[in-house]
């Protein structure tokens, strides 16, 4: 298959009829370019509107309409009752939350930045993701966590860390994480349609970023994973804000001779191996690339099962380009700290080495 | 020591928990003494029956009874451990009495007669300490009173009731003024959880929405081995003041003044006054739970002055003054004594759970993850009882 083929989609399972199609050429009816922030918030007045039990509960989300501006208009549309100013505390914005989902609503939470859920951590992972356990059943917890995460907008500390692992290593937790406009629309829908717990990440660096929204077709089941560029030399995995480096890295590469196919995980937990595995078992090579630092992270989880479920397969390690081991540096060595394409490439040369 | 002028008075008293009086209406002997601060209060006993204070002391002593029977259980290994109750029965029972039935109870993990009195059975409390469940009933069931579960991460579920509570806010289930509709929540916690930093975001939320929950803080004295004047210089129900939520010191081992303050403040939370908070001023008398040994940390001149303040014996020589009968305690003791006898055998019956239930609520649907490692589980076990490995 030539490497310029069209990004196409494909995925464990399907719930529609055309989703694991080519992506829409043109707009058509229902189909609109927007940017991922602005199809947040259209996800959001969506499902907003075709259920009155849910609500926003956030710092700054309403008559602000975000610091990122991804609630904008909902308060004035919704009022102040489903689309809540709270106090700042962050622990308290969960437990709330909690509480509301006891009594029947369906909170979504936002936390201004990655860096201030820790907080809310004990919330998060001692009650919110254990209730459904400790009640063996008879409640449920239709909480969402958005949370802005990832790098590469130059910010000051606490405001551009990549925290998936401590969520997806969770019990009772499910951790998505889209990276265009389309699945920003449809994930929030299907998180906020989930009776469990989903910590949803938005890597704040592809807000602006514009795409294809197509109102009329839902996108993929909420944890598939997909593989949006075919290519047949070796497989580059990621998630989030990196699915775009890793896009950048395939068609540097394909200038060098080198077809690289690319898989957005897009869900962290569960996680969706068919199209992956699928992958590596044609390519044989995989580099896995991450914003946050390696040591048990979701590359050393997803090539410990590589491993497992497709030793014979590989002809080379897999390997992780990922954040450095240390805390998030300030923003003057971000370039340096982020994977970017070149570190992917030397990355993409080791593995075609062996 | 006693203070030599009134400057010093003043600093003694700003560092001191025990400095304001609590209300109370019977006095450690029993008798019928109310103290100033309960006179606005009198009306709400003098409106109770002989079959109230009757419920009432039936309840202390019967919950005594069982939490004596699961000490018991833990010592010859049927639990895995026990948090004993004992001192606090007038605290628990005074303001289970005092929430209607259509309140929202959230526990901490002490409140065994606060449980039973909503229609949880005390098995399920068993089968928590016993480590068969992390949980034990299903609130939602209609028998259990809307009783929340046990939380024993300290002051975590102050926050999950407020915000139960701001959803009967936004629901119209609160405040209507009809008293036999209108909701509120009741969240148990103790002084050591006074100085989590949830119970202090849940009086934020709480008096921000004007959510119509009540804070019932028992003072019990101590957190495992660490005083109350650790946590706190002052009251701690003048921390209230600070959020703006009405708050009121209560005679925890006067089931009476627990009863009247209680009911008062959920009546004026359903009303929709906002929060209220009140500090229960009672006495854990056994240990933290079984695993304690209160002897290292505390004095026998202690235990015994609480000793002589003993809730039950406060009540019992009240009703007796007011003309109880010999058979009416006879009979109470015989019902305490068979419902432990009972507990006991219902113990030793519990059969074992089985390892697949770790996975199942892990999650509401189906998960990838787990439905693999629980198929993995049960080839695994299958595979000695075929004598395959």
């Amino acid at each position: 298959m030539s490497s310029r083929s069209p990004v196409i989609e494909s995925g464990s399972g399907s719930r529609a009829d055309g989703a694991t199609g080519a992506a829409p050429q043109a707009e058509g009816p229902g189909v609109q370019t927007m940017p991922f922030a602005k199809a947040l918030n259209a996800g959001l007045r969506r499902a907003m509107s075709e259920n009155d039990r849910v609500l926003l509960m956030g710092e700054d989300i309403g008559r602000l309409g975000g610091v990122f501006r991804v609630t904008e208009g909902l308060q004035a549309s919704f009022g102040s009752q489903r689309v809540l100013d709270t106090p700042l505390a962050e622990s308290g914005i969960v437990g709330t939350a909690i509480g509301l989902a006891m009594a029947g609503f369906r909170p979504v939470v936002e936390i201004q930045f990655d860096g201030f859920v820790f907080p809310a951590f004990d919330q998060i992972t001692t009650q919110l993701a254990k209730l459904t356990f400790r009640h063996e059943g008879a409640l449920r917890m239709p909480v969402v966590i958005r949370i802005p995460y990832g790098g590469h907008i130059g910010a000051v500390e606490h405001h551009q860390e990549s925290p998936e692992t401590y969520f997806a290593h969770t019990a009772g937790l499910r951790v998505v994480s889209p990276s265009t406009p389309n699945d920003a629309y449809w994930m929030i829908q299907d998180a906020i349609a989930s009776d469990d717990p989903v910590i949803f990440l938005e890597p704040k660096a592809r807000y602006w970023q514009k795409g294809e929204v197509d109102r009329a077709a839902p996108a993929l089941p909420l944890h598939a994973s997909r593989i949006v560029r075919r290519g047949t030399d070796v497989t580059l995995v990621g998630h989030g804000a990196m699915v775009t480096t890793l896009l950048q890295a395939a068609a540097l590469a394909e200038g060098e001779g080198t077809s690289c196919e690319v898989v957005d995980l897009r869900s962290l937990s569960p996680i969706d191996y068919g199209p992956v595995l699928d992958s590596i078992r044609r390519t044989g090579r995989m580099v896995y690339a991450q914003e946050a630092p390696g040591f048990v992270s979701l590359g050393s989880e997803v090539a410990a099962t590589v491993m497992t479920e497709a030793f014979y397969a590989l002809e080379a390690p897999v390997l992780r380009v990922s954040g450095f081991d240390t805390p998030f540096p300030p923003a003057k060595l971000e370039g340096v700290y982020l994977p970017d394409p070149d570190r992917i490439l030397e990355a993409v040369d080791r593995v075609l080495a062996y | 020591m006693p203070p030599t002028d009134a400057a010093e008075n003043t600093a003694a008293r700003q560092t001191d928990p025990e400095a304001a009086d609590p209300i109370r209406i019977l006095d450690a002997d029993g008798a019928f003494s109310p103290t100033e601060a309960a006179e606005p209060y009198l009306d709400l006993v003098t409106q109770l029956a002989d079959a109230d204070l009757e419920q009432f002391y039936r309840d202390m002593v019967v919950v005594r009874a069982f939490d004596t029977q699961a000490t018991n259980l833990q010592r010859q290994g049927q639990l895995a451990l026990w948090p004993p109750s004992r001192g606090q029965e007038a605290a628990q029972v005074g303001s289970a009495r005092a929430a209607r039935a259509q309140d929202h109870i959230f526990p901490s993990y002490r409140e065994h007669v606060v449980c039973t009195i909503r229609g949880v059975d005390p098995l399920d409390i068993i089968r928590l300490m016993r480590g068969m469940t992390h949980g034990g009933w299903d609130p939602y069931d209609p028998a259990h009173g809307n009783t929340h579960i046990y939380t024993l991460v300290l002051g975590s579920q102050t926050l999950h009731a407020t915000g139960f509570g701001m959803g009967l806010v936004f629901d119209g289930k609160t405040g209507t003024g009809e008293a036999g509709r209108d909701e509120a929540v009741i969240v148990y916690y103790g002084d050591g959880a006074s100085s989590q930093g949830d119970v202090h975001e849940a009086m934020v939320f709480a008096a921000s929405y004007q959510v119509p929950q009540v804070f019932f803080l028992q003072n019990n004295h101590w957190a495992i081995s660490v005083p109350v004047s650790t946590q706190t210089r002052v009251p701690l129900a003048r921390r209230g003041d600070g959020y703006g939520i009405p708050s009121v010191r209560v005679d925890g081992n006067d089931v009476l003044a627990s009863f009247a303050v209680t009911r008062r403040a959920l009546d004026e939370a359903r009303g929709g006054a906002g929060p209220r908070a009140i500090e229960a001023v009672t006495y854990r008398m056994g240990a933290h739970t079984t695993s304690d040994d209160p002897t290292k940390y505390r004095t026998s001149d202690e235990e015994s002055s609480w000793a002589r303040r003993d809730p039950i014996a406060r009540l019992r020589a009240y009703l007796r003054a007011r003309g109880a009968s010999d058979a009416f305690f006879e009979e109470v003791d015989a019902e305490a004594a068979d419902g432990a006898a009972s507990i006991r055998e219902r113990t030793i019956a519990l059969g074992p759970i089985p390892a697949s239930a770790m996975f199942d609520h892990v999650y509401s649907e189906p998960h990838p993850v787990l439905q693999r490692e629980k198929q993995w589980l049960a080839d695994y076990e299958a595979s000695f009882e075929e004598g395959t490995r």
